[in-house]
């Protein structure tokens, strides 16, 4: 045998030794049924919008290159320092376009990841980016029950589906859990709902709109479900007829005004002292943004709406919550801020 | 009396009976159910202290939701047509509104700032007052300041550019804004509503208002003089630059105050002084009362339908030009009275 074929035949031996590594593009379906090529290896993520930053956030923070808006100095501090530094990089997408297509290359992004809406006009701005820039976009379906798929979907773009299969069956059995505690609560002593947005608190979530999915989730008996829609503004007058039993918001002013102004005293959620402000950091709980954020926004109103179904303390829930999404279990002060604020929770 | 005048006086009777009928329905109606019975009773407590034992939250609604939001939305009308009205006599020009010199732009680029940075309503309100005040002061300023120019046309043109420049202010504002939480809140301002005045807004914009009118009834003859050319009006002895800045910022005190707590309220400053003129003539002490009378009556009219035809409320700039175009242009076609 010749040197050469010694040499070959050693080559052969070994290429067959070393593991397929350098695996293959995996060709993924994405949320939206989309077939996304997704490379190999995956280092540089763009998330389009803060839902999406949130999943990437929660399996791979140190390919997330940047958030869509920075942390405010209040919001970092639930984060590591080296994430709460992260530069701000725009918003992509329908939800408030703010980042240039350039910005993608310029960071010389490996994969665009959105979440939310998956309807068609998403679809096709998911399509045109990726067509322009070369640069794969996921498109995640943003729902509730959507999210433990989008999160094993995620972690096997970004090549750890041991996270995101963990993330995923953390979520499930949370969403679980609260499934089966509303199941035994019969329609009667279910409190019926009015969710104020706003300086004034007069704007709410219609029927199947994203910003009380927290409450249908909750099978609560929103006020305002009568017609379908978004969001709509509704007069006060409406809301006396209404006459909500509990109202949740999470606008600070509201809550304010809401105990002060004459007008609101004679709602039974008024006269109960059954009005509460959701928490906001680092990201709201209830309505804004529309993520995975909103499994404490659940837990929250569940123990405001059932408190009977819902008796345990809050505070091992967040912990619990903090360390799988946000790596960093949040300090005594930390919770005390969050749960201890005035009107989170009943006194 | 001539013909024109009973015609006046026909005029002024239908547009105060119209507002009486309007507003007695306006206190009938609404989405919480008042019977009646409970709505005379509750007045007859109110006003000659009858005993009358009323439901639960009936008293909270009729005098302190429904009853204001009647009162700001006469107001409001009243309040825009007759700055539209003064603005386009000074202005001789049938396409001004209130908006001319950007009161109502720098108001909501006031009140968007204020959403911005997430303040309460008081503080968006007071922005929103403010801001008007400021973006005319800032026109008059400029505008009056250009040497050798016809004056009008420098007040309209200056009044053009910083309306534009808020705009493009109140742009950068929406796309700086939380997409998810502000921007919201920021569109339903700039869409106006009346859904939120409360008693006590009431009181300081009625203050207000009523202090920009009173320069305007008191010198209503004079307003009639602002229509003619400079040279001929001064030949007269107005001093018309003194008498404009009078009525500039008796107009704007009273747009600013109405537009701090109903949002954008379009078409009434513009369409509804036409209206009056077509029904009595050009001359102002007589067209002003006209004008405000049918635009009190108008948007209180849009608005009763705004916060009844639905369980969510109805933006009033989306029905005030549903009615009121038809409305115009049949008074366009019936009219046989010059401009």
């Amino acid at each position: 045998m010749g040197k050469a074929a010694t040499a070959l035949l050693f080559f052969a031996a070994f290429a067959l030794l070393v593991p397929p590594a350098a695996a293959q593009p995996a060709r993924i379906a994405d949320g939206a049924n989309r077939q996304v090529v997704v490379p190999a290896k995956v280092e540089r993520v763009y998330a389009a919008g803060p839902p999406a930053s949130m999943l990437v956030f929660a399996i791979a923070p140190d390919k997330l290159i940047g958030w869509t808006r920075a942390f405010r100095p209040n919001e970092a501090a639930f984060v590591a320092p080296k994430y709460g530094a992260l530069p701000e990089l725009g918003r992509l997408t329908g939800r408030g376009n703010t980042a240039n297509v350039e910005v993608l290359l310029a960071a010389r992004t490996d994969l665009v990841v959105d979440a939310g809406s998956v309807a068609e006009t998403y679809v096709s701005l998911a399509d045109r980016v990726q067509q322009q820039t070369g640069i794969p976009y996921l498109l995640l379906d943003g729902r509730l029950d959507a999210v433990p798929g989008s999160l094993r979907l995620l972690g096997k773009a970004l090549g750890d589906e041991k996270r995101g299969d963990l993330l995923a069956d953390y979520f499930e059995s949370s969403l679980k859990d609260i499934r089966a505690r509303i199941a035994r609560i019969p329609q009667a002593e279910r409190p019926r709902v009015y969710y104020g947005r706003g300086p004034a608190g007069m704007q709410t979530g219609l029927a199947g709109s994203i910003n009380v999915e927290v409450l249908e989730y909750l099978g609560a008996r929103n006020v305002a479900a009568e017609s379908k829609g978004g969001l709509a503004q509704v007069s006060l007058e409406q809301v006396l007829a209404w006459n909500p039993e509990v109202i949740l918001t999470s606008d600070p002013n509201f809550y304010a005004t809401v105990w002060k102004d004459a007008r609101w005293q004679n709602v039974a959620a008024v006269r109960a002292k059954r009005v509460h402000l959701s928490p906001h950091l680092p990201f709201g709980w209830f309505d804004f943004p529309p993520g995975a954020n909103r499994l404490l926004g659940m837990h929250w109103a569940g123990k405001l709406l059932y408190p009977k179904a819902f008796p345990e303390d809050l505070r091992p829930r967040v912990v619990e919550f903090h360390r799988h999404f946000y790596h960093q279990e949040p300090t005594a002060a930390q919770l005390e801020a969050l749960l201890g604020e005035p009107g989170v929770l009943p006194k | 009396m001539n013909a024109s005048g009973s015609r006046g006086a026909a005029a002024y009777l239908g547009a105060t009976l119209a507002l009486a009928i309007l507003a007695a329905l306006a206190f009938a109606v609404g989405r919480f159910p008042v019977a009646v019975g409970d709505l005379l009773g509750a007045f007859g407590a109110k006003l000659f202290g009858l005993a009358y034992p009323l439901p639960e939250n009936v008293e909270t609604v009729i005098f302190k939701v429904r009853g204001p939001r009647v009162l700001a939305a006469l107001l409001v009308g009243a309040a825009l047509a007759a700055a539209g009205t003064a603005y386009q006599g000074m202005f001789r020009n049938p396409l001004v509104s209130p908006d001319l010199l950007g009161v109502a732009t720098g108001a909501a680029l006031g009140a968007v700032l204020g959403i911005f940075l997430s303040r309460d309503v008081w503080t968006i309100q007071a922005f929103a007052f403010a801001g008007g005040l400021a973006a005319v002061g800032l026109v008059y300023w400029i505008g009056s300041s250009v040497p050798r120019h016809d004056p009008l046309l420098a007040l309209v043109l200056t009044g053009i550019v910083i309306g534009t420049l808020l705009g493009s202010g109140i742009a950068l504002l929406k796309y700086l804004a939380d997409p998810y939480n502000q921007l919201p809140a920021i569109t339903y301002w700039l869409l106006g509503s009346l859904a939120s005045i409360n008693p006590s807004d009431l009181v300081a914009v009625a203050l207000l208002v009523l202090a920009g009118l009173a320069p305007m009834l008191l010198l209503r003859w004079r307003m009639n003089l602002l229509a003619l050319p400079d040279d001929e009006a001064r030949a007269l002895g107005v001093d018309t630059k003194r008498l404009r800045l009078v009525v500039i910022v008796a107009a704007t005190l009273m747009t600013a105050a109405a537009v701090a707590v109903s949002g954008i309220i379009g078409w009434i400053g513009l369409i509804v002084p036409h209206a009056a003129r077509l029904l009595v003539g050009p001359d102002f002490g007589r067209l002003l009362p006209l004008a405000m009378l049918l635009g009190a009556a108008f948007l209180l009219a849009v608005d009763t339908l705004c916060r009844t035809i639905a369980a969510i409320e109805v933006p009033p700039g989306v029905l005030t030009a549903m009615l009121g175009t038809p409305f115009f242009l049949w008074l366009f076609a019936a009219s046989r009275k010059g401009w």
